[in-house]
């Protein structure tokens, strides 16, 4: 059931799902999409179960031929995306038939633009998930992201549970322009002074070229943490972490499942989307919050996608 | 016990500070405890600490706390002893000879001494299949590398602190590595894909090359 050919594969196109919780046992990362508001919205659109696999696009999206008329959508960062051509709708479904061709033009707001499928993505199931790892080189098309030639397919017939022209409101849609990440006191917190403190909370910071799905290093002015060294501990995606130099690193779906550098902050659920938007070069700034108020924006942003369920 | 947030979704319940074979064993009972709850998606046992992924629908920070001190305030049943691992390992590591000229040993008795204890598994993680083993007798005590290696092989025995590895593959790395083995402590064809658990036991043995 091969839905699309790729023609040009973009800077890397992976297939990604909601990851695998249970294998941080193994010291695997749960890994999975980087945004999960847009890959859950994409697959909502399309009729899909939100575990479901989609394409996620860094960057330089990809070029594809349609093999097969199916149901779409495309949702997260603007990458300009058309059919044949034309503009596409974003965050809305839409058809594509057999002969049509999607591409994108470059990047306008945001990095990380997700392709569903009604039926979902196939792909290499590896530890109850297709989401691809590239370190191990397991998950989604061979453990790697798309090249040229590869076919992807849909995991099931759709069914027609869904239909085009479906759309998330426009004032439910993220703003990926607001590079203001919330962010909840780590258990590490104590440890900054008034400096480190207006150095997490006050700065900016940007995102070095040394940033990608494992995490971001963030240049900035350093944050002291001045302590004993620490026993690893478990992490979880959204830790800020800082080694002894002071320049911090934010994790994202592929991090280390363990570590022993201080954590002054995580990043609240609902920024995660956000962060997961960010590329090399932008800049972002934390804003503290207490859990309460992370817990709030968690729902609302889980209200926004109930809006999509059937 | 101090209960930290992690985010929104996850927290981190610090037993202790030290290196010490109670307090991981307290560390996975407890974890294992968890894992029985509806509302914790998984956890975690590290060295002293066990960290807790929930479902904030479900359950709010404040109660789960309350729920995990209640939890750890009870007794740990006796723990069943780990698996027993016994590792092969051929002692003729890049850093062998440096490791024993800076500890003031001969080779011979940096095998002797690595291969005494029985180790523990403390902690599974940082990169998948990793497993911290400890504790190094003191006698062998190094600070890590001054810079790390920017490619160790699959199967390098390693030494730093008070800490032993394995490395699972070529990674870089910044310990110093003493010796080789054939064993692959990660197998992704594997389910679970890695060879130790957290609180497993291990012995290395010198093998011939």
């Amino acid at each position: 059931m091969t839905v699309f050919t790729v023609v040009q594969p973009g800077l890397f196109t992976t297939i990604q799902d909601l990851g695998r919780p249970h294998a941080i046992a193994s010291g695997v990362p749960t890994g999975g999409v980087m945004d999960r508001f847009a890959h859950r919205a994409g697959n909502l659109l399309v009729g899909n179960a939100p575990g479901d696999a989609t394409l996620e696009c860094t960057v330089r999206g990809p070029q594809l031929a349609v093999e097969r008329d199916s149901l779409v959508a495309i949702t997260g960062a603007d990458l300009d995306p058309q059919l044949n051509g034309s503009p596409a709708p974003m965050w809305t479904s839409f058809l594509v038939a057999a002969g049509d061709r999607i591409t994108f033009e470059g990047r306008r707001v945001g990095a990380r633009a997700y392709i569903a499928v009604a039926g979902g993505i196939h792909g290499e199931r590896w530890l109850g998930s297709v989401s691809t790892y590239v370190l191990v080189g397991r998950g989604g098309l061979a453990g790697g992201p798309l090249a040229a030639g590869d076919s992807i397919s849909a995991a099931r017939d759709a069914g027609g549970a869904s239909g085009p022209g479906r759309e998330l409101d426009r004032h439910l849609r993220p703003d990926y322009g607001d590079h203001t990440l919330h962010a909840i006191a780590g258990p590490h917190a104590k440890r900054l002074d008034a400096g480190g403190r207006r150095a997490l909370f006050g700065g900016t910071f940007m995102l070095s070229h040394q940033s990608d799905r494992m995490g971001y290093r963030l240049d900035g002015a350093p944050v002291e943490m001045p302590g004993d060294e620490l026993l690893s501990f478990g992490l979880a995606v959204g830790s800020i972490q800082v080694p002894s130099g002071g320049r911090p690193i934010l994790l994202m779906a592929d991090h280390h499942t363990a570590g022993g550098y201080p954590v002054p902050a995580v990043v609240a659920s609902a920024s995660l989307p956000v962060a997961a938007q960010l590329a090399p070069g932008d800049e972002l700034r934390f804003a503290e919050v207490s859990v309460e108020t992370a817990v709030e924006m968690r729902s609302a942003a889980l209200k926004a996608l109930d809006t999509l369920k059937v | 016990m101090q209960i930290h947030p992690l985010g929104d979704s996850a927290l981190v319940a610090e037993l202790g500070t030290k290196l010490d074979t109670a307090l991981n064993t307290r560390a996975i009972a407890l974890a294992e405890n968890l894992k029985k709850r509806r509302d914790v998606r998984q956890t975690l046992a590290a060295y002293a600490s066990v960290t807790v992924h929930f479902d904030p629908d479900q359950v709010t920070l404040a109660a789960l706390a309350a729920a995990i001190k209640r939890l750890a305030a009870k007794r740990t049943p006796v723990a069943e002893p780990g698996r027993l691992h016994r590792i092969p390992v051929v002692y003729d590591g890049e850093d062998m000879e440096d490791v024993a000229a800076a500890l003031g040993l001969e080779v011979q008795r940096v095998i002797e001494l690595h291969t005494r204890p029985i180790y523990r598994v403390f902690l599974v993680g940082f990169v998948p299949g990793w497993a911290y083993l400890g504790p190094l007798p003191e006698e062998l005590e190094l600070p890590r590398r001054p810079s790390p290696r920017t490619a160790v092989p699959a199967g390098a025995v390693a030494i730093a602190g008070r800490q032993t590895g394995i490395y699972p593959w070529p990674t870089p790395g910044g310990w110093h590595l003493i010796g080789r083995t054939t064993v692959r402590p990660f197998l992704p064809n594997s389910d679970p894909p890695c060879l130790f658990r957290t609180g497993d036991r291990v012995k290395f043995f010198a093998a011939s090359a």
